[in-house]
């Protein structure tokens, strides 16, 4: 199960082995913020969605939004997590000019959800599982833009308040290639649940990823904090460079010092955030506005039942039930919105079919008109409609992908396509008799060749006939016809 | 436990509130004497007594009340920037703070 030979950093000295943990945090699907009613859309004007609590005016007092609750206890259960019913918030004290209420909402002594775990998958086939510490309700802050005055920062407040689950993870990876499986792990099963998007260019998901090295065998030395990396090629990078700076470090006799850094992605390093130092200490306590979050065990066994299937358990269906290889399961299963699709073309049709037309010919498509899944040049619908073109004899295979680049070009149904361009196959025995008597009568020569023992002539024919028949004879019945006739 | 003048400034600059240094002493006795009141507190007998999260008992009655998922504020952009010492376009302004 796990992973036979650890990787390590070869130093001057000798190996180096690498303890990676990552805080993830993740933006809340939900409509409204996590403590006032305004809106979480992307992209509004500056500050039209905040409320006097986001804005931290006096005398407002922040009541929780239950969907926030229902996506963390959704992710806690996906994540095979302890839910802790009795859960409470802290206020997190440090000044920033993003932060109007000078604290952020979050929970510290009582998070939400406890102990889960997750399973990733190596590119060696292996799987690993990584600990989860815990997963916490806590307000996202506002934005800075730095770059649009030579004086001034300026704020806008519309993330502010948002709800983001900060999850937490046990410093179990121990390579870069692990903290990036654990990330899109985690970004996988969170888009599955729907409670975060996991859109990374927009910042709803966004990783803390702590790093130490030690030599092997060893108990651990002290880590940094690589703060606000925000894709998985970038985590990766981070954990590597974070591992070699501290590793040129211990040998040359120095000491690595506990701090908070940032990574450069243009020079691929990380560069130490000493303002971050002083403010340290957040001098947590009990928030006096809000009293405990207690949830109800049936309300919390109710949301457990809405769960959707996932990624690991679709996965495994896909190899059981409809006999895929393991590799199409997982390309298959990677996203939801790819699953949902091959799960209606493969629906009442053969799923290894399905499987080839989804991966190749599909995915070909998609890359060729720069189109997602979620918005395909081809419906997942038409696509079953093609295959059963095929099955009923209508089309030949070639003449379904001809229909298949038609239905790319035009999205229309390939019934539509079919009747348009005469493309319907022929199976009129008539018809396909006439053709095969035509073309041997034209290459009388091949055809005493072939009687004298030249077999693989027998090729040539059916592409003669096919070509007179416009690629349309139905080639079973062509190849009948021709060994009739040559007999 | 009692608070030495170090602390009593560090407790201010986390705060960011600016103690002239004549004003530590003072500061520094009503802190030690809000401690004096927490420690007599402290000598009440609690054993067996449920801790409170803050002030009220309010698991008992099923903890914090909470809101539909419904966007019902927003759209005062206006109202929000009033108080801005600084604005420019609908943006907060503030000394330039990079990282």
């Amino acid at each position: 199960m796990s992973t036979t030979t650890t990787y390590t950093i070869e130093g001057r000295t000798g190996p180096w082995e690498l303890v990676i943990g990552l805080e993830v945090h993740a933006q809340v699907i939900s409509r409204a913020k996590l403590f006032s009613g305004a809106a979480t859309a992307f992209g509004a004007g500056p500050n039209t969605q905040v409320s006097f609590i986001d804005a931290g005016f006096p005398g407002m007092l922040p009541v929780i939004n239950r969907e926030c609750v229902a996506q963390a206890v959704r992710t806690g259960l996906g994540l095979k997590a302890q839910i802790n019913l009795w859960s409470r918030f802290d206020r997190k004290n440090y000044f920033y000019a993003d932060l109007p209420q000078g604290y952020q909402i979050s929970q510290y002594a009582h998070p939400i959800v406890g102990r889960g775990a997750v399973e990733i998958e190596l590119a060696d086939g292996t799987t690993k599982i990584i600990g989860i510490t815990r997963l916490h309700l806590e307000q996202d802050a506002g934005k800075s833009l730095h770059d649009q005055h030579p004086a001034k920062s300026f704020i806008d407040l519309n993330r502010s308040g948002v709800a983001l689950m900060e999850i937490v993870s046990e410093p179990d990876m121990r390579s870069p290639e692990e903290a990036g499986a654990y990330l899109a792990k985690l970004r996988q099963i969170m888009r599955y649940l729907g409670t975060c998007d996991g859109n990374m260019d927009e910042g709803s998901l966004r990783a803390d990823v702590n790093v130490s090295v030690r030599r092997p065998g060893e108990g651990y030395r002290t880590r940094c904090e690589v703060k606000n990396v925000n894709s998985i090629r970038f985590v990766m990078q981070a954990v590597e460079a974070e591992a070699r700076r501290q590793i040129e470090v211990w040998e040359e006799g120095g000491e690595v010092e506990q701090e908070t850094r940032l990574f450069d992605t243009v020079r691929g390093a990380t560069r130490s955030m000493r303002s971050k130092e002083e403010a340290h200490d957040y001098r947590y306590f009990p928030d006096p506005d809000l009293p405990p979050l207690v949830l109800d065990a049936a309300w919390v066994e109710e949301l457990r039942a809405g769960l959707p299937e996932l990624p690991d358990a679709r996965r495994a269906r896909y190899i059981r039930d409809f006999g895929l290889s393991p590799y199409d399961a997982q390309v298959l299963t990677a996203e939801k919105e790819t699953a949902l699709y091959y799960e209606t073309v493969a629906k009442g049709r053969d799923p290894k079919l399905a499987a080839n037309w989804v991966m190749g010919d599909l995915f070909a498509a998609l890359n060729r008109t720069k189109r997602t899944i979620e918005d395909p040049p081809v419906r997942a619908e038409h696509l079953g409609a093609l295959l059963d073109l095929m099955r009923d004899g209508t089309l030949s295979g070639k003449l379904a992908k001809e229909v298949f680049e038609a239905m790319v070009e035009s999205g229309k149904s390939p019934g539509a396509i079919v009747e348009e361009r005469g493309l319907r196959q022929v199976t009129d025995t008539g018809a396909i008799e006439r053709a095969v008597e035509a073309v041997l009568a034209a290459n009388a020569d091949k055809v005493a060749e072939y009687r004298a023992g030249k077999e693989k002539l027998f090729g040539f024919f059916v592409g003669q006939v096919m070509k007179a028949m416009q690629g349309k004879g139905n080639p079973a019945l062509v190849n009948e016809a021709l060994k009739r006739r040559l007999a | 436990m009692s608070l030495d003048t170090a602390m009593v400034r560090r407790i201010a600059s986390l705060a960011r509130i600016r103690l002239e240094e004549e004003e530590v002493g003072r500061m520094q006795a009503e802190l030690n004497g809000i401690l004096g009141w927490i420690e007599q507190l402290q000598a009440v007998p609690t054993e067996g007594v449920e801790p409170m999260a803050g002030g009220s008992p309010l698991p008992a009655a099923g903890g914090m009340r909470m809101r539909a998922d419904e966007v019902t504020e927003g759209g005062i952009a206006e109202k929000v920037l009033a108080n801005a010492p600084d604005r420019i376009g609908d943006y907060f302004a503030v000394p330039k703070v990079v990282e």
